[in-house]
Protein backbone atom coordinates (compact mmCIF):
# COMPACT_ATOMS: atom_id res chain seq x y z
CA UNK A 1 0.00 0.00 0.00
CA UNK A 2 1.60 3.45 -1.01
CA UNK A 3 1.24 6.38 0.28
CA UNK A 4 -1.78 7.29 -2.45
CA UNK A 5 -4.02 4.78 -1.49
CA UNK A 6 -3.09 5.44 2.66
CA UNK A 7 -4.16 9.14 1.63
CA UNK A 8 -7.48 7.65 -0.35
CA UNK A 9 -8.77 5.37 2.58
CA UNK A 10 -7.95 8.20 5.18
CA UNK A 11 -9.95 10.58 3.08
CA UNK A 12 -12.73 7.80 2.71
CA UNK A 13 -12.98 7.54 5.86
CA UNK A 14 -13.14 11.18 6.89
CA UNK A 15 -15.95 11.51 4.53
CA UNK A 16 -18.19 8.77 5.69
CA UNK A 17 -18.05 9.87 9.37
CA UNK A 18 -18.71 13.30 8.54
CA UNK A 19 -21.73 12.60 6.29
CA UNK A 20 -22.93 10.07 8.56
CA UNK A 21 -22.83 12.67 11.71
CA UNK A 22 -24.69 15.27 9.19
CA UNK A 23 -27.43 13.04 8.55
CA UNK A 24 -27.96 12.19 12.05
CA UNK A 25 -27.66 15.66 13.76
CA UNK A 26 -30.71 17.20 15.16
CA UNK A 27 -29.91 20.76 14.71
CA UNK A 28 -29.95 21.61 11.01
CA UNK A 29 -26.89 24.10 11.56
CA UNK A 30 -24.35 21.17 12.71
CA UNK A 31 -26.05 19.20 10.19
CA UNK A 32 -24.60 21.65 7.76
CA UNK A 33 -20.97 22.07 9.82
CA UNK A 34 -20.58 18.51 9.41
CA UNK A 35 -21.20 18.55 5.61
CA UNK A 36 -19.08 21.57 5.14
CA UNK A 37 -16.29 18.67 6.47
CA UNK A 38 -17.45 16.29 4.48
CA UNK A 39 -17.49 18.27 1.18
CA UNK A 40 -13.66 19.62 1.80
CA UNK A 41 -12.87 15.83 2.21
CA UNK A 42 -14.35 15.19 -1.45
CA UNK A 43 -12.36 17.73 -2.13
CA UNK A 44 -8.88 16.42 -1.54
CA UNK A 45 -10.28 13.64 -3.33
CA UNK A 46 -10.66 15.06 -5.99
CA UNK A 47 -7.04 16.51 -6.00
CA UNK A 48 -5.97 12.98 -5.29
CA UNK A 49 -8.35 11.92 -8.80
CA UNK A 50 -6.05 14.18 -10.56
CA UNK A 51 -8.18 17.52 -10.74
CA UNK A 52 -6.77 20.12 -8.76
CA UNK A 53 -9.03 22.92 -10.76
CA UNK A 54 -12.36 20.85 -9.44
CA UNK A 55 -10.74 21.00 -5.54
CA UNK A 56 -10.71 24.30 -5.99
CA UNK A 57 -14.44 24.34 -7.09
CA UNK A 58 -15.29 22.16 -4.67
CA UNK A 59 -14.12 24.38 -2.24
CA UNK A 60 -15.50 27.88 -3.41
CA UNK A 61 -18.84 26.70 -4.64
CA UNK A 62 -19.98 23.60 -2.55
CA UNK A 63 -18.25 23.87 0.92
CA UNK A 64 -18.46 27.84 -0.05
CA UNK A 65 -21.69 29.27 -1.36
CA UNK A 66 -24.16 26.41 -0.92
CA UNK A 67 -23.69 25.74 2.55
CA UNK A 68 -23.44 29.47 3.29
CA UNK A 69 -26.65 29.89 1.53
CA UNK A 70 -28.27 26.90 3.95
CA UNK A 71 -26.70 28.59 7.05
CA UNK A 72 -28.32 31.50 5.90
CA UNK A 73 -31.78 29.95 5.58
CA UNK A 74 -31.61 28.03 8.92
CA UNK A 75 -30.84 31.25 10.65
CA UNK A 76 -33.68 33.01 8.98
CA UNK A 77 -36.39 30.17 9.73
CA UNK A 78 -35.44 30.18 13.44
CA UNK A 79 -37.37 26.73 12.95
CA UNK A 80 -35.86 24.79 15.25
CA UNK A 81 -38.46 23.97 17.55
CA UNK A 82 -38.13 20.19 18.53
CA UNK A 83 -40.03 18.61 15.96
CA UNK A 84 -37.66 15.70 16.08
CA UNK A 85 -36.76 14.85 19.33
CA UNK A 86 -36.93 11.58 19.41
CA UNK A 87 -35.57 8.89 17.28
CA UNK A 88 -38.65 7.96 15.60
CA UNK A 89 -38.25 4.39 14.40
CA UNK A 90 -41.08 5.21 12.07
CA UNK A 91 -38.87 7.23 9.54
CA UNK A 92 -35.33 5.60 10.46
CA UNK A 93 -36.92 2.01 9.82
CA UNK A 94 -37.54 2.39 6.18
CA UNK A 95 -34.95 4.76 5.14
CA UNK A 96 -32.37 2.28 7.21
CA UNK A 97 -34.12 -0.24 4.62
CA UNK A 98 -34.17 1.38 1.45
CA UNK A 99 -30.45 2.65 1.76
CA UNK A 100 -28.89 -0.52 2.98
CA UNK A 101 -30.83 -2.74 -0.23
CA UNK A 102 -29.61 0.12 -2.55
CA UNK A 103 -26.43 0.03 -1.02
CA UNK A 104 -26.12 -4.22 -1.68
CA UNK A 105 -27.31 -3.59 -5.36
CA UNK A 106 -24.75 -1.14 -5.85
CA UNK A 107 -22.06 -3.74 -4.10
CA UNK A 108 -23.45 -6.55 -6.53
CA UNK A 109 -22.74 -4.03 -9.62
CA UNK A 110 -19.53 -2.92 -8.26
CA UNK A 111 -18.19 -6.26 -7.73
CA UNK A 112 -19.23 -8.24 -10.51
CA UNK A 113 -17.63 -5.52 -12.53
CA UNK A 114 -14.18 -7.12 -14.83
CA UNK A 115 -13.20 -3.68 -14.29
CA UNK A 116 -13.32 -2.99 -11.07
CA UNK A 117 -10.20 -4.49 -9.51
CA UNK A 118 -8.19 -2.13 -12.11
CA UNK A 119 -5.94 0.14 -10.50
CA UNK A 120 -6.41 3.38 -10.91
CA UNK A 121 -3.46 5.60 -12.26
CA UNK A 122 -1.89 8.65 -11.29
CA UNK A 123 -2.91 11.51 -13.63
CA UNK A 124 -3.69 15.16 -13.42
CA UNK A 125 -4.97 17.73 -15.60
CA UNK A 126 -4.24 21.22 -15.43
CA UNK A 127 -6.94 24.17 -15.86
CA UNK A 128 -5.95 25.37 -19.24
CA UNK A 129 -6.45 21.88 -21.05
CA UNK A 130 -9.50 21.08 -19.13
CA UNK A 131 -11.22 24.77 -19.94
CA UNK A 132 -10.12 23.78 -23.88
CA UNK A 133 -12.05 20.63 -23.32
CA UNK A 134 -14.98 22.03 -21.91
CA UNK A 135 -15.66 25.08 -24.17
CA UNK A 136 -14.61 23.00 -27.42
CA UNK A 137 -16.03 20.00 -26.73
CA UNK A 138 -18.85 20.40 -24.64
CA UNK A 139 -19.38 24.24 -25.01
CA UNK A 140 -23.34 23.50 -26.02
CA UNK A 141 -24.07 22.05 -22.46
CA UNK A 142 -21.88 25.09 -20.62
CA UNK A 143 -24.65 27.35 -22.48
CA UNK A 144 -27.20 24.85 -21.42
CA UNK A 145 -25.99 25.02 -17.61
CA UNK A 146 -25.60 29.34 -18.13
CA UNK A 147 -29.11 29.18 -19.47
CA UNK A 148 -30.14 27.08 -16.15
CA UNK A 149 -28.38 29.62 -13.97
CA UNK A 150 -30.07 32.30 -15.52
CA UNK A 151 -33.87 30.79 -14.62
CA UNK A 152 -32.67 29.50 -10.77
CA UNK A 153 -31.59 33.16 -10.45
CA UNK A 154 -34.99 34.20 -11.93
CA UNK A 155 -37.15 31.61 -9.77
CA UNK A 156 -35.08 32.36 -6.31
CA UNK A 157 -35.86 36.18 -6.81
CA UNK A 158 -39.69 35.46 -7.46
CA UNK A 159 -40.28 33.36 -4.99
CA UNK A 160 -38.14 34.74 -2.30
CA UNK A 161 -40.15 37.97 -2.58
CA UNK A 162 -42.42 38.90 0.46
CA UNK A 163 -46.05 38.68 -0.22
CA UNK A 164 -46.69 42.53 0.51
CA UNK A 165 -43.49 43.88 -1.36
CA UNK A 166 -45.19 42.35 -4.31
CA UNK A 167 -48.38 43.42 -4.46
CA UNK A 168 -46.77 47.31 -3.61
CA UNK A 169 -44.48 46.94 -6.43
CA UNK A 170 -47.96 45.65 -8.78
CA UNK A 171 -49.83 48.33 -7.79
CA UNK B 1 -1.33 3.64 -8.79
CA UNK B 2 -3.82 4.71 -6.49
CA UNK B 3 -6.39 2.27 -5.33
CA UNK B 4 -8.69 -0.27 -7.08
CA UNK B 5 -11.41 1.39 -9.42
CA UNK B 6 -14.03 -0.44 -7.42
CA UNK B 7 -12.99 1.51 -4.17
CA UNK B 8 -13.49 4.68 -5.61
CA UNK B 9 -17.08 3.10 -6.98
CA UNK B 10 -17.62 1.51 -3.66
CA UNK B 11 -17.08 5.02 -2.02
CA UNK B 12 -19.36 6.78 -4.29
CA UNK B 13 -22.03 4.06 -3.27
CA UNK B 14 -21.77 4.50 0.34
CA UNK B 15 -22.12 8.60 -0.37
CA UNK B 16 -24.70 8.34 -2.49
CA UNK B 17 -26.60 5.49 0.34
CA UNK B 18 -26.33 8.29 3.25
CA UNK B 19 -27.91 10.43 0.92
CA UNK B 20 -30.45 8.35 0.75
CA UNK B 21 -31.49 7.65 3.95
CA UNK B 22 -31.13 11.07 5.05
CA UNK B 23 -34.32 12.02 2.60
CA UNK B 24 -36.51 9.43 3.23
CA UNK B 25 -35.65 9.62 6.77
CA UNK B 26 -35.39 12.61 7.62
CA UNK B 27 -38.81 14.94 8.40
CA UNK B 28 -37.14 18.43 7.61
CA UNK B 29 -37.12 20.03 4.50
CA UNK B 30 -34.03 21.59 4.75
CA UNK B 31 -32.19 17.99 5.53
CA UNK B 32 -34.16 16.74 2.79
CA UNK B 33 -32.53 19.04 0.72
CA UNK B 34 -29.07 18.25 2.77
CA UNK B 35 -29.63 14.63 1.39
CA UNK B 36 -29.82 15.89 -2.30
CA UNK B 37 -26.65 17.44 -2.66
CA UNK B 38 -25.05 14.49 -0.62
CA UNK B 39 -26.18 12.23 -3.42
CA UNK B 40 -25.10 14.73 -5.94
CA UNK B 41 -21.64 14.91 -4.36
CA UNK B 42 -21.31 10.75 -4.25
CA UNK B 43 -22.27 10.87 -8.06
CA UNK B 44 -19.60 13.35 -8.36
CA UNK B 45 -16.99 11.14 -7.08
CA UNK B 46 -17.99 7.88 -9.30
CA UNK B 47 -17.46 10.27 -12.14
CA UNK B 48 -14.16 11.62 -11.07
CA UNK B 49 -13.39 7.62 -10.76
CA UNK B 50 -14.39 6.59 -14.22
CA UNK B 51 -12.53 9.51 -15.70
CA UNK B 52 -9.18 8.65 -14.28
CA UNK B 53 -9.97 5.16 -15.02
CA UNK B 54 -10.51 5.59 -18.95
CA UNK B 55 -8.27 8.76 -18.98
CA UNK B 56 -10.48 10.56 -20.22
CA UNK B 57 -11.76 14.27 -19.55
CA UNK B 58 -15.71 13.98 -20.16
CA UNK B 59 -15.70 12.59 -16.32
CA UNK B 60 -14.48 15.95 -14.94
CA UNK B 61 -16.60 17.81 -17.80
CA UNK B 62 -19.64 15.94 -16.08
CA UNK B 63 -18.89 17.06 -12.46
CA UNK B 64 -18.28 20.94 -13.22
CA UNK B 65 -21.92 20.28 -14.80
CA UNK B 66 -23.42 18.51 -11.55
CA UNK B 67 -21.34 21.56 -9.34
CA UNK B 68 -24.12 23.86 -11.78
CA UNK B 69 -27.01 21.79 -11.45
CA UNK B 70 -26.34 21.44 -7.59
CA UNK B 71 -26.07 25.26 -7.24
CA UNK B 72 -29.11 25.54 -8.86
CA UNK B 73 -31.26 22.85 -7.48
CA UNK B 74 -30.31 24.54 -4.22
CA UNK B 75 -31.09 28.12 -4.82
CA UNK B 76 -34.33 27.04 -6.32
CA UNK B 77 -35.06 24.79 -3.61
CA UNK B 78 -33.99 27.06 -0.57
CA UNK B 79 -36.39 29.86 -2.00
CA UNK B 80 -39.11 26.84 -2.16
CA UNK B 81 -38.84 26.21 1.53
CA UNK B 82 -38.49 30.01 2.77
CA UNK B 83 -42.05 30.35 0.55
CA UNK B 84 -43.25 26.97 2.13
CA UNK B 85 -42.47 28.45 5.70
CA UNK B 86 -43.65 31.71 5.65
CA UNK B 87 -47.12 29.99 4.07
CA UNK B 88 -47.46 27.27 6.69
CA UNK B 89 -44.93 28.75 9.66
CA UNK B 90 -43.22 25.03 9.35
CA UNK B 91 -40.58 23.06 7.44
CA UNK B 92 -41.81 19.77 8.31
CA UNK B 93 -43.40 17.93 5.06
CA UNK B 94 -46.57 16.45 6.94
CA UNK B 95 -48.11 19.54 7.63
CA UNK B 96 -48.30 20.80 4.02
CA UNK B 97 -51.98 18.79 3.86
CA UNK B 98 -54.07 22.22 2.45
CA UNK B 99 -54.44 22.33 -0.85
CA UNK B 100 -55.38 26.34 -1.63
CA UNK B 101 -54.09 28.97 -3.52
Amino acid sequence: MNVYALIFYATAALITAATVLAITRRRAVHSVLFLVISFLGSAMLFYLLGSPFLAALQVIIYAGAIMVLFLFVVMMLKAEHGEENKFPWRFWGPGLLVGFLFFAAICVAVFSDPSGPVPLNLAMVTPKEFGRFVFEQYWLSVEIISLLLLLGLLAAIHLGKERGRVEEGQG
Amino acid sequence: MIVPYGHVLSLAGIIFCLGLVCVVARRNLIMILIGVEIMLNGAAIAFMGSGLLWQRLEGQAFVLFILGIAATEVSVGLALVLHAYRRSGSVDPDTYNVLKG
